[in-house]
């Protein structure tokens, strides 16, 4: 196939340049290889010797986390929380994107900056407020609070991308419909949502990413009914050290749902990527 | 410069062409002069671009050669073909300037700065893009950017042809007009073999002096404007030149005489008795309308509309079974009963939609 | 695209401000509270005007956290751009490959931070990691727990494994943007391939590098989990980076004053730089285009 940049001639001299993307996969994955060669052994096996593949292969890691209520709900929790930051912040960046796609409006720019400007926020700064800001309202330890207190960085991130998405739609689009006799909401929901599915599915896509990943607020503001998986982890220090191949299996564990999302949204990824604003 | 020859080329985009339907392009034997200004033209699909292409080597034919001159550069890699190329929509180097856009075909082959300076000046002058030389090349109007990429291809000497995939089409219609002119004046003055792809007849018309005119990979006729006109090879020839396009009819032929909606006319040459499909083609240009009371031999019509053009006017007339057209000038007026005459010296006869000749 | 003149819009934005004035606005307004002010404890405070500020400007262990934040977000701005453009552009431009590769390097994106830090203890501990255990079997004396050379290379190695792909993702997007006419026209010219790159390729992706720069730039100078995970902060004060500190002064001493002060300085330099960044590639978009010429 072409490489990018040249295009298709039928005598082409082997690119030493197409080794580069195997080479940096291959790279990429020796670390993850090692989690998983590691949690497919017993603690004995990790501290003893050192194998490149289990030499007695156990899936014990895996049930103790299977088995675990406290490892269940930790995934359980997460992924609560998770779909319904998504689910939130799409809720509310759509009629916001919309506007500032089509719409001048007082301190529009302003606005938009702002919001821009809590993604630079650094996460630390934040931890001790906003475990003053969710006790006050009774909502420490609850899904609902991680949600809100995530879409701080999620939904200016989900304005932008949708805005930029709606963007290539031209206004004729809208005023057709309304010419036609659509109201506001159905020619939104019928109309104009299907033609910038995959923005939102690219919005979607980095709103789960964000959100599945960040630890230090997630930590501060669970203590146990909603603890995500990733704090979980942090408890795998017994009295015997540490229990490496349960934070292995653990690790793998929460690879899982990422890749099974990449892999789900890997047309939307090159699609959306492809409209270059991402 | 150099003269173009195209041997049996031809040029599928699959592996293994069986049929006629594979093959974007059809066996093409051709030979554009040096220095000749040609337009390749016909409707989206009709392997234009493909011909351009392996003209400029961007692509290599699955069969036949190009020659230019007489050695065979089928094989040979674009950069060393020696053509220049302008695409449909400007390609400039954004970050350059105008005058180091012009100079980087030359810098690039390794040319002395003092021999690429005077060079440089010679094209911008050419293209009248003096004032803008040290301007980046970014900020300006899109016709100010072909011109540029026109004048990357004229800044080689030792260049064999320029060739143009529709390159207007960005360009608003008003400077279209002033684009058109001025590429022709140029060609005129550098005298270099240009090869000019359009589905536009009016920029061919303009541009060329002799066109090719393309439908489903073949070129159908390659003749001067004049010759297009007057004489057209073939039926879609007939219909894609002109505007509006030739008129059509089926009909009965007999050496010397044939017969359309079931009237009869006299022609200047003999066709014997031809098999097939065949149709009588004449441009509205010679289809004069005349009172039923003074031609009863006439084609008995009704005008549908009409359509004022300024100096002429399209009058859309039907005989109830059959539509065509006439063009007449704005000051002749339309009789009431109209009956519809053919000038006998301008009917093209056409078997199987390509041209009958008669015996005179 | 043609913005009519509607201050009803703010209906819909509304929703939005709300979320986020709570989410920010608030929090920020109690930083802002407590680092003007003192505590008896009991949660009785008093004004103490900008002494927290003074306090902080004068502070040793602040500027140390800041050079490393500066040093750090530096070399990783240094490996992963280039690393990144280098990757989009070995990548094919389509056909069924590119799938396959998108996904696998898009993993690495999708790992709790905390993970990645397990990820890479695990690998580069000397007892029971690959990486660990071959550096010493070869010779070196590789310890990221002791070395603080060591611990800073395993944490640069860590982002970069962990970030490279998200620079290299976008300036792939940007790279499959640019129409097939420029590289035939290229060719045509004669140009090299560093050529084609340099005058092409690079200004072509001047939009979506941006991005990737500013993103990459914010997210290491705040970074927490990694390398709190990894080497919490040492040996000794080491790879301490301003959020670690920060975090440590407010949950762990309970400082809120200083940390209050230092989260809003910390914020203030971000902000600085970003806006300074933004402008400076603004202008140089405008300066390029002249007197309503096309971009």
């Amino acid at each position: 196939m072409s490489q990018i940049g040249f295009s298709l001639k039928p005598k082409q001299a082997f690119a030493w340049s197409s080794l580069v993307p195997i080479v940096y996969i291959i790279l990429l994955m020796v670390p993850l290889y090692w989690l998983l060669n590691t949690s497919f052994k017993t603690n004995q096996e990790i501290l003893g010797a050192f194998t490149m593949w289990p030499q007695n292969f156990t899936w014990d890691n895996y049930l103790t986390i299977f088995s675990e209520p406290v490892w269940r709900a930790g995934y359980i929790n997460s992924v609560i929380y998770v779909v319904l930051n998504t689910f939130i912040c799409l809720l509310v960046a759509l009629p916001a994107a919309y506007a500032f796609s089509r719409y001048n409006f007082l301190g529009d720019k302003h606005l938009f900056f702002w919001l821009l400007t809590n993604r630079m926020a650094p996460s630390a700064v934040f931890v001790l407020p906003f475990f003053q800001l969710y006790s006050s309202v009774g909502l420490i330890d609850t899904h609902i609070a991680v949600a809100i207190a995530h879409t701080l960085f999620n939904l200016p991130l989900a304005v932008w991308i949708l805005e930029g998405f709606m963007s290539g739609i031209p206004r004729e689009v809208d005023e057709t419909a309304y010419i036609d006799g659509y109201s506001f909401p159905k020619f939104f929901v019928r109309i104009f949502m299907p033609l910038i599915k995959s923005g939102i599915g690219v919005a979607a896509f980095f709103c789960f990413m964000f959100s599945w990943v960040e630890l230090l607020i997630a930590r501060t503001l669970t203590i146990i009914d909603a603890k995500p998986i990733s704090a979980v982890l942090t408890r795998t220090v017994t009295g015997e050290g540490v229990d490496w191949g349960l934070i292995a299996a653990a690790g793998i564990l929460t690879i899982v749902p990422g890749a099974l999302v990449i892999y789900f949204v890997r047309n939307y990824i090159a699609k959306g990527f492809a409209l270059g604003r991402v | 410069m150099a003269k173009i020859v195209l041997e049996n080329l031809a040029h599928a985009y699959g592996e293994n062409p069986q049929e006629e339907s594979d093959y974007a392009l059809k066996r093409i034997n051709y030979v554009w002069n040096d220095g000749e200004a040609c337009a390749l033209l016909g409707p989206s699909g009709c392997g234009k671009t493909t011909l351009l292409n392996i003209i400029s080597g961007l692509l290599e034919p699955s069969e036949g050669r190009v020659f230019f001159d007489d050695t065979d550069v089928t094989h040979v890699p674009t950069q060393d073909k020696n053509i220049a190329q302008v695409f449909q929509f400007p390609v400039v180097y954004d970050t350059m300037t105008v005058a180091e856009n012009l100079a980087f075909p030359l810098a690039n082959r390794g040319f002395d700065k003092a021999l690429i300076k005077p060079r440089v000046e010679e094209i911008l002058d050419l293209l009248d893009l003096r004032n803008m030389a040290n301007v980046k090349a970014k900020g300006l109007t899109a016709d100010q950017k072909q011109k540029i990429s026109l004048g990357r291809g004229l800044v080689r000497q030792d260049v064999n042809a320029v060739l143009f995939d529709e390159p207007l089409t960005v360009i608003d219609p008003l400077m279209k007009w002033e684009l058109r002119s001025q590429l022709r004046a140029l060609q005129k003055k550098v005298g270099q073999t240009m090869i000019y792809v359009t589905h536009d007849q009016i920029e061919a018309l303009t541009f060329a002096d002799r066109i090719a005119v393309m439908l489903d990979g073949a070129i159908l006729q390659f003749g001067t404007p004049k010759e297009l006109f007057e004489r057209p090879s073939h039926t879609f020839v007939g219909y894609f030149i002109g505007s509006p396009g030739m008129n059509f009819f089926p009909c009965l032929i007999k050496d010397m005489q044939v017969t359309v909606m079931e009237q009869k006319i006299q022609l200047p040459a003999s066709y014997g008795q031809p098999a097939g499909k065949l149709e009588l083609g004449i441009r509205p240009e010679f289809v004069s309308l005349h009172e039923r009371s003074d031609q009863p031999d006439g084609i008995a019509a009704v005008v549908e509309s009409v359509e004022h053009l300024g100096r002429n006017k399209i009058v859309r007339l039907t005989n109830g079974e059959f539509k065509f057209n006439a063009l007449l000038s704005e000051r002749t007026s339309i009789p009431k009963d109209p009956v519809a005459l053919f000038d006998s010296n301008h009917i093209c006869v056409y078997q199987d939609s390509f041209i009958l000749e008669g015996e005179v | 695209m043609n913005k009519t003149w509607n201050n009803k819009a703010w209906l819909m934005v509304i929703p939005v401000v709300l979320l986020v004035a709570f989410s920010a606005i608030i929090p920020l307004m109690t930083v802002v509270n407590y680092a003007f002010q003192d505590t008896f404890g009991n949660n009785v405070f008093y004004w103490v005007g900008i002494e927290w500020f003074e306090d902080l400007m004068q502070s040793d262990r602040f500027f140390d956290a800041l050079q490393r934040n500066i040093l750090f977000s530096g070399i990783i701005l240094a490996i992963e751009v280039p690393l990144g453009i280098m990757i989009a552009l070995s990548l094919p431009k389509s056909g069924w490959k590119v799938n396959v590769y998108l996904v696998l390097m898009a993993l690495p994106l999708l790992i709790p931070w905390n993970v990645v830090g397990t990820i890479w203890q695990v690998f580069s501990r000397t007892d029971i990691g690959l990486l660990g255990n071959t550096l010493v079997s070869m010779g070196f004396d590789y310890n990221y727990t002791r070395d603080v050379l060591d611990a800073w290379i395993t944490i640069v190695a860590m982002d970069v494994w962990h970030w490279t792909s998200l620079v290299a993702l976008l300036a792939y997007s940007g790279l499959v943007a640019i129409p097939e006419a420029y590289f035939q026209a290229a060719r045509i010219d004669g140009a090299s391939k560093w050529a084609t790159f340099r005058y092409i390729q690079l200004p072509k992706m001047r939009g979506v590098l941006t991005i990737a720069i500013l993103l990459r730039f914010m997210d290491s100078f705040k970074i927490y989990t990694e390398p709190m995970v990894l080497t919490g902060g040492g040996p000794g004060n080491s790879t301490t980076f301003m959020s670690i500190d920060l975090v440590k002064m407010a949950i762990g001493q309970f400082d809120v004053g200083p940390a209050a002060a230092m989260s809003l300085v910390y914020f203030m330099i971000i902000l600085l730089i970003c806006y300074a960044f933004f402008t400076v590639v603004t202008n140089m978009d405008k300066s390029d285009t002249k007197n309503g010429g096309e971009s």
